[in-house]
């Protein structure tokens, strides 16, 4: 129950920070992405404020043997730098060009109730779910 | 076209960063949202559906409450339903097909200096901003 608390508060601190930067807002990641037009450095600077504080802190959080609400760490086991890694970053670049969501803000974008954020919602949705079936093979 | 938000950037990379710090130090997770996501469909148990249904509870909460605070939230849609569709499904694939989005590897993945996560960020950057290129002023 403790542990299902901190996942939403998280979850509730991490989408602050969407909208208080505003990268909730495709037409701002649009305006980083488009280095060729009225550049907007913004994502820089959340990208650079958020690994100032995760890249110092993370490896002294994985120092300790555990975490302070659970039995372990549950971290990414893969270390290889393969093709599958490549081909899913490019097409994940490719979607998020086109409409200028990533999961986080699609996901709290959610709150406007808007038609399209609920459309790209569910059609990534339907994405992960097909990639997933296929996984299971 | 936007204005930089300095301010606001500075105070919401931040909060991400301390969001994804708390989640590994109290329940050991990684925020990936695009794996927080894929897990409330493909996991297996029941406590692993429900972590990752409170965290994207939490996420919708956050922005609500931004909306009470605030007047409402910064959203400027400009694709066509058509565009969304495509994009929502190709963000879909890729982030399950690539192990992770912009949270994942850009800001977990490089703060455990995971060379796959520096990887994939640099491929996922520079390929959205040859899509945008291509769409707004090739197009």
């Amino acid at each position: 129950m403790v542990q299902l608390a901190a996942a939403f508060t998280t979850g509730f601190i991490f989408a602050l920070g969407l909208t208080v930067s505003q990268m909730i807002n495709p037409a701002r990641v649009i305006g980083f992405l488009d280095v060729a037009g009225h550049w907007d450095p913004t994502l820089l600077l959340v990208m650079a404020s958020a690994l100032a504080v995760t890249v110092p802190l993370f490896p002294v959080i994985l120092r300790q043997s555990k975490p302070f609400l659970a039995a372990k760490f549950s971290l990414p086991t893969q270390t290889r730098v393969d093709r599958r890694l490549i081909l899913g970053a490019v097409i994940f670049g490719v979607g998020w060009g086109l409409a200028g969501f990533c999961p986080g803000p699609a996901l709290a974008a959610l709150a406007s109730g808007s038609p399209g954020v609920i459309l790209f919602v569910l059609a990534m949705l339907s994405g992960q779910w097909l990639l997933s079936r296929f996984e299971t093979r | 076209m936007t204005e930089p938000n300095v301010l606001g950037g500075l105070i919401g990379g931040a909060l991400i960063g301390i969001a994804a710090v708390l989640l590994l130090a109290l329940n050991g997770r990684i925020a990936g949202i695009s794996g927080i996501l894929g897990g409330v469909i493909a996991s297996t148990t029941r406590s692993e559906r429900l972590w990752r249904f409170a965290f994207i509870l939490g996420l919708i909460g956050g922005a609500s409450f931004y909306t009470l605070a605030c007047g409402g939230l910064p959203l400027e849609i400009k694709a066509s339903g058509a565009t969304l569709l495509i994009a929502g499904f190709l963000v879909g694939v890729g982030t399950r097909l690539g192990s992770g989005c912009t949270s994942g590897h850009g800001v977990c993945g490089l703060a455990r200096r995971s060379p796959r996560s520096l990887v994939a960020t640099m491929i996922f950057i520079l390929t959205a901003a040859c899509i945008v290129f291509l769409t707004h002023h090739l197009f």
